[in-house]
């Protein structure tokens, strides 16, 4: 294609440019006025500048609840990425198992999330609960409603359960695209499962480990409804992350003008650690 | 900004400084499509550890200034300009060696 008429094909992208100032950067544009803003009513606001970005980056519940929430993510990448690449070496390459494990990985990802909640603060509690007894009786002290490395312990196993399968069933389809000529070469020179592993199926997922990492990283940093659900933040502010302190102060508080100030504060950083996780893979990518 | 019943603007909540910032990006998102067109950008390696292109540099200028603003919110009460002078500075960088 022409250098030139590669340009223009730009112009196709308008509709979705549209589409998406209407859904997202008129909202957007909505909270950064709000944010500079205390509102008691449409007619009734008055321009207060940065005040709001101050008390919001200087308020020592928020910094803790960034530092859960980072801790978090972080948390959760280093489980559930290796975890799904593993699980999906693991799967069944033909027959009828890959249907059958295909179903099975898809079964939390289809549940709704304050529901995910739900069943996670049945299922963990220390009285009826199958997994709370169960540990109870094996001797272990465990109740996550009263102690906080219990309840951090619940909230990650819950969210390892329910989005693990998205990785693994990204991580299958980068495997099934792979061409068996590559692992017959590697057979041809007597490689190692490891070697097959570090040197053709490894590179081969950069692509689709792009997208699980992003993905996982943004589901993971924006997490509301199944802590909320589980735990309610506690105990004391023990798994209070961003969202539910920012859902405290619009809804709870109705305090517009600080909740705009910390959405955008929120927004960028996600934008920023977004788009250094796409750089990076973006470059290992490049240099093969 | 309130505009007619018809396409009423009043529930974005304008203000004046908002206005002419959002006004500012899209001047420079015109300059910058137009720009592209007139002389096409291409990638290359400057500090950065990954090569980039015109409109990569401008975003991390855009992204690291939105920082700068807030960092100096976060831990200065001097004026916003100081901040407002430095991303100048990074963004400058940025576009000619990054």
């Amino acid at each position: 294609m022409d250098k030139r008429e590669y340009q223009w094909a730009w112009l196709m992208v308008l509709p979705v440019v549209l589409i998406v100032a209407f859904s997202a950067i008129m909202p957007l544009m909505t909270v950064v006025n709000y944010s500079v803003q205390d509102i008691f009513g449409p007619d009734s606001r008055f321009f207060v500048g940065t005040e709001w970005f101050k008390e919001v980056l200087r308020d020592p519940a928020l910094h803790g609840a960034l530092v859960r929430q980072i801790i978090f993510s972080a948390a959760v990448l280093f489980i559930q990425i290796p975890l799904g690449i593993g699980l999906a070496l693991c799967m069944p390459k033909k027959g009828i198992g890959v249907s059958f494990a295909l179903v099975l990985l898809a079964l939390p990802l289809l549940v709704p999330w304050n529901v995910v909640g739900t069943i996670w603060q049945v299922f963990a509690r220390p009285d009826v609960g199958l997994a709370g007894v169960t540990l109870n009786s094996l001797g272990l002290d465990y109740n996550y409603t009263g102690d906080s490395l219990d309840a951090w312990f619940t909230v990650l196993v819950m969210d390892v359960w329910h989005w693990t399968s998205l990785v693994i069933l990204l991580c299958y389809a980068g495997l099934q695209a792979i061409p068996d000529a590559f692992y017959q070469a590697a057979r041809i020179d007597g490689a190692s499962r490891w070697a097959v592993f570090r040197y053709i199926e490894l590179p081969k997922l950069k692509g689709v480990l792009l997208i699980a990492i992003l993905l996982r990283f943004i589901f993971s940093f924006r997490i509301y409804a199944e802590p909320f659900v589980l735990t309610g933040g506690g105990p004391g502010n023990a798994t209070t992350f961003l969202s539910q302190s920012l859902t405290t102060m619009a809804v709870g508080q109705f305090d517009l003008g600080p909740a705009a100030a910390f959405s955008l504060v929120y927004f960028l950083i996600i934008l920023l650690f977004s788009y250094v996780f796409y750089l990076t893979i973006l470059n290992m990518d490049r240099e093969g | 900004m309130n505009g007619d019943a018809g396409f009423n603007l009043a529930w974005m909540a304008w203000t004046q400084p908002v206005a002419i910032f959002f006004a500012a990006i899209v001047v420079m998102l015109v300059v910058f499509g137009v720009l592209q067109f007139v002389i096409p950008t291409y990638e290359r390696r400057g500090f950065l550890p990954v090569p980039t292109t015109r409109g990569d540099r401008l975003f991390m200028s855009l992204l690291g200034s939105a920082f700068i603003h807030l960092i100096w919110l976060a831990f200065s009460d001097a004026s916003l300009l100081i901040a407002s002078a430095i991303s100048v500075a990074y963004a400058a960088v940025m576009m000619r060696w990054g």
